[in-house]
């Protein structure tokens, strides 16, 4: 775990930088504050509704395929740095392994869950 | 850094008498401070650059007010960035709309941890090194997904989400277009996967010359890992003829300037990727760095690595103003119809390659069968 250290150290420091950045702003910048400078920006038309307002599902769509395929990749990491040691076994095992994902792939294909229209 | 700490309590000796945590201490943050000087500096200066690039592509001048040629515009904007009023939207999630630039920057700033800048310019050479930095980077569309959703503004949410799609698409194809130079150099390692293309093949001992499909995964790679950092022609997100400035558009001064700074941060942490994995990163074509003299060594070593990861952004700025933007349904089939499944090809044609000629490449293949 040591090598982790410098790791942590240099995140802590990356806060303690962008707080100080934060703060030299805070006392350097102007404060003057109108009731229109707070409302949110919309090419200067008067509000109309609220942005608290649902989107479409496809962008849910998109994130469950993306935890599919990106844990795939992650499990085939592991397999990519020994695969010399392993190999023609690990290579038919990865192979078992990847087409079913490619199955996984054909079948969102061909569900249309990769058309955005 | 072990090595670091021994040779300098070696050299002072007032440093000896100190704890063993306390120098380390010491040199990290000397180090945390050389790369906070240096990332800010590449930033700034990268956004000159950017400008220039621009203008001389579109037969403008640029900018050239600010010192000779406008040298010192990015200082200029620093301070005036600095400068301005912090605005905070009435109706916005409080908590959400500080937070988010605080993850951007920490989130780009957390990968140059893992650069390999030299033969031994390195804050942290972690053995998980590629898995390190696609974990940091993706902090990056936690923020952006928080800053769209917490300005409680249409733009930015539509920009935030389209972000949070984009990024998310990509990050398959990026992760299996790194996967060829794992293969290859049975390492996470970064500065073990360099130190794997060097040799006397010079620079056909770069991965990218190894075979066919190391050589299309380099261009697959930096085709995916322009959609993660938000630039044209998948710029999306930020497409400011449909949404004005995207998921930063109610931040303004030194906020805004975070995320200004994290693109340009992911820019050469993506770009230092590349030449890491592909391009032979710090390996100098036909010359054996390891036998020099350990300063000389490393100041070579930098200049070439930084040479190959500039000339990799300057790539960047010219697609960025050469071409079009794509349309979300574009950018989505590039993604998961043609991106994923060519990286699963060239994963597979690797491993078979790799299995079929004992893991040498073609210049490797080629000299054997010159008699060397």
């Amino acid at each position: 775990m040591q090598e982790y250290l410098p790791v942590l150290l240099l995140l802590a420091f990356a806060v303690v930088a962008a707080t100080g950045f934060m703060v030299l702003s805070g006392l350097t910048g102007p404060k003057r504050f109108e009731r229109g400078k707070e409302d949110p920006f919309e090419c200067g038309m008067p509000l109309f509704s609220d942005a608290r307002r649902r989107v479409t599902v496809k962008f849910y769509l998109v994130a469950i395929l993306f935890l599919l395929f990106d844990l795939e990749t992650a499990f085939l990491y592991p397999w990519a740095v020994l695969f010399r040691k392993l190999g023609l076994f690990g290579f038919i095992e990865m192979m078992v392994f990847i087409l079913i994902l490619v199955v996984g792939l054909v079948y969102a294909w061909k569900s249309g869950a990769l058309e955005w229209q | 850094m072990d090595s670091a700490v021994a040779f300098l309590t070696s050299k002072i000796p007032f440093l000896a008498s100190l704890p063993f945590w306390v120098v380390a201490f010491l040199v990290m943050l000397v180090v945390a401070l050389v790369i906070l000087g240096f990332a800010l500096t590449y930033e700034g200066i990268a956004t000159y650059i950017e400008r220039k690039v621009a203008a001389d592509i579109q037969v403008r001048i640029g900018p050239n007010r600010v010192g000779p040629n406008g040298w010192f515009q990015f200082i200029a904007d620093g301070v005036k960035l600095l400068m301005k009023e912090d605005l905070i939207p009435a109706k916005a999630d409080k908590f959400l709309f500080v937070l988010a630039p605080y993850l951007v920057f920490v989130g780009s700033f957390a990968a140059f941890v893992v650069v390999p800048f030299g033969i031994s310019l390195i804050a942290a050479d972690l053995n998980i090194g590629v898995y390190y930095v696609m974990a940091v980077t993706s902090l990056v569309v936690i923020g952006i997904l928080l800053a769209g959703w917490g300005s409680n503004n249409k733009w930015a949410l539509l920009g935030g989400m389209r972000a949070a799609a984009q990024i998310v698409s990509y990050e398959v194809p990026v992760g299996m277009a790194l996967l060829p130079a794992v293969i290859l150099a049975g390492s996470l390692s970064l500065q073990e996967i360099i130190r794997s293309q060097g040799g006397y093949l010079g620079i056909f001992g770069w991965n990218i010359f190894h075979n066919p499909f190391t050589f299309f995964s380099f261009f697959l790679y930096f085709t995916a890992a322009l959609a993660e950092t938000n630039r044209t022609p998948f710029d999306i997100p930020e497409a400011e003829s449909e949404l004005v400035a995207g998921y930063h558009v109610e931040y303004s001064g030194i906020r805004f300037a975070f995320f200004f700074m994290a693109e340009y941060g992911d820019m050469f942490v993506v770009c230092a990727l590349a030449a890491a994995l592909y391009l032979g990163g710090w390996q100098v074509p036909f010359v054996d760095v390891s036998g020099l003299s350990p300063l000389l060594a490393n100041l070579l070593s930098l200049g070439v690595f930084l040479a190959k990861v500039i000339a990799l952004i300057l790539v960047m700025m010219w697609v960025r103003w050469t071409l079009p933007r794509l349309r979300v349904d574009q950018l989505m089939r590039m993604s998961w119809k043609y991106l994923v499944p060519l990286t699963f090809v060239n994963v597979l044609g690797v491993s078979v390659w790799v299995l079929a000629f004992d893991g040498k490449g073609i210049p490797a293949l080629v000299m054997s069968l010159l008699g060397r």
